[in-house]
């Protein structure tokens, strides 16, 4: 038993059932409903906002962007234009390629001694895998949700979820987005259970998103497929919160609240945790730097003011003395009685 | 620590992931900015009115109408049983044309109203498309 899951699970499941016995014993729906995820939204905003400005603030002391690749160099070697970027253009792609399809992740190896002491690097795309069907997934389901606030619904988003549903399997139609999302979810949570390093670095804090986010995958699949809330009427309700105009409909099923509830907590828990990253990762100096240390100057925006007094402004202050006592000077004085003369040579 | 920490670097850029960010986060109350989306009305045609309770009851058709539909179609198909007994023990012939269709001959101010609000496009349509009786009304 490993207390940082265990924790983190318990807490899920304990505000599981606080939405569940606050809407099915105590009626409170005004509070699941409504409240809280204004609340939540509200933080979500000034938590992004607040926390985009305090990594905008941070200084940048030195140029660590990562280099994957051949740095530019002399014209007959092969630049990596996107893996080690030097203009703005390459570093847009990196970002583009690290955001969308998760570059670094790609090119993880698992190093390990094979044949008794033979060091190896192995391909390991586990990893690479699980992330980008949790991630694609997850936006695939959150876009998908924007049939819940708009009416009428976008052409878009219709699309998708006719793409989502390709496959017309069962009625309602099963989303394959929700499939993945959850089996992504589980995978990843059994990765840092399984292998004994990740087990040892995994905090309460990488379980309880990975459990929060599963909690939400099964309340909106239990929703969707077994307890089918009747769906009209929770379009009155989230439809009411996008138009200020909140309501809450008679005959939801509690599940539909619990759902609510915890996407409520994640929102509200999003800005300060390791979700952040959504934001982060346009703050990363390894990523968005440009790699070229040996074209330009990195100026450290921590460097102190310092005063400086020159050699040159040093030697302009006691030239005079420097030559009395015979020492060289790089310019010599005129002699004083030149003087006029200098200055209309000038 | 830094004692410049107020400073913000690469101010553009921060601005306008902030600008962007908000914009994003907000879209769902800027499409909706003054209007309302009243759930939709259905309509019941005379002949639905009359007939009063439905093939089952009200709250079982509401949830669970495209799973019943879903389940006379693989009957009809791969049984060849026509007739659904429900609870009460009365006989329905289990067609959406014939049946469902024959009291809600409305289609776009019953079936529609409900599938559209709810972004639901039943496949059920791309066969039963050409509604008969919605056509004479």
């Amino acid at each position: 038993m490993n207390v940082n899951y265990m924790y983190s699970l318990i807490a899920v499941i304990v505000l599981f059932l606080i939405a569940y016995v606050g809407v099915a014993a105590l009626h409170l729906q005004v509070v699941f409903g409504i409240l809280i995820p204004y609340l939540a939204f509200a933080v979500f905003i000034g938590g992004f906002i607040y926390k985009m400005l305090d990594w905008g603030r941070s200084p940048v002391p030195f140029p660590i962007a990562t280099t994957g690749g051949q740095q530019k160099s002399l014209p007959w070697f092969k630049p990596a234009k996107l893996d080690n970027p030097t203009t703005k253009a390459g570093v847009i792609g990196r970002m583009a390629l690290e955001i969308l399809v998760f570059r670094s992740l790609f090119r993880n190896t698992k190093f390990e001694k094979k044949e008794g002491d033979k060091l190896s690097y192995e391909w390991e795309k586990w990893l690479w895998l699980f992330a980008i069907a949790f991630h694609w997934s997850f936006a695939v389901v959150i876009l998908r949700h924007l049939r819940f606030f708009t009416d009428p619904v976008l052409f878009p988003v219709q699309m998708l979820e006719s793409m989502d549903s390709f496959f017309q399997v069962g009625l309602p139609v099963v989303f394959m987005s929700g499939i993945v999302l959850l089996a992504a979810t589980f995978a990843l949570f059994a990765r840092r259970v399984y292998i004994p390093q990740m087990r040892y670095i995994s905090l309460g804090a990488d379980y309880f998103p990975l459990f929060l986010i599963g909690g939400i995958a099964i309340s909106g699949i239990l929703m969707r497929y077994f307890a089918k809330t009747d769906i009209v009427s929770v379009k009155e309700i989230t439809m009411g919160l996008v138009t200020f105009r909140p309501t809450i409909a008679e005959g939801v099923d509690p599940i539909f609240y619990v759902h609510i509830f915890l996407v409520s907590i994640l929102l509200a828990y999003f800005p300060f945790s390791k979700l952040m990253h959504l934001g982060g990762i346009f703050f990363s100096p390894t990523r968005n730097l440009r790699t070229n240390t040996r074209a330009f100057r990195h100026i450290n925006p921590w460097n102190h003011p310092v005063k400086v007094h020159t050699y040159a402004a040093y030697e302009d202050e006691f030239r005079e003395k420097m030559v009395e006592v015979g020492l060289p000077v790089e310019k010599m004085p005129e002699p004083p009685q030149e003087e006029p003369e200098e200055e209309k040579k000038e | 620590m830094p004692k410049n920490k107020k400073e913000l670097y690469n101010k553009k850029g921060v601005i306008a992931g902030i600008v962007i960010f908000a914009f994003i986060a907000a879209l769902p109350f800027l499409i909706n900015l003054g209007k309302a989306a009243p759930a939709p009305e259905l309509v019941l045609t005379s002949k639905a009115k009359e007939a009063k309770e439905c093939v089952r009851s009200k709250e079982f058709i509401k949830r669970e109408h495209m799973q019943l539909l879903d389940e006379w179609r693989d009957t009809v198909v791969r049984d060849a049983k026509r007739i659904y007994v429900n609870p009460q023990g009365k006989e329905f012939n289990m067609s959406l044309s014939n049946t469902c269709l024959d009291c809600h001959s409305n289609k776009t101010d019953f079936c529609d109203r409900c599938h559209d609000y709810a972004s639901v496009s039943p496949y059920c349509w791309d066969c039963h498309i050409d509604n008969p009786k919605e056509m004479k009304r």
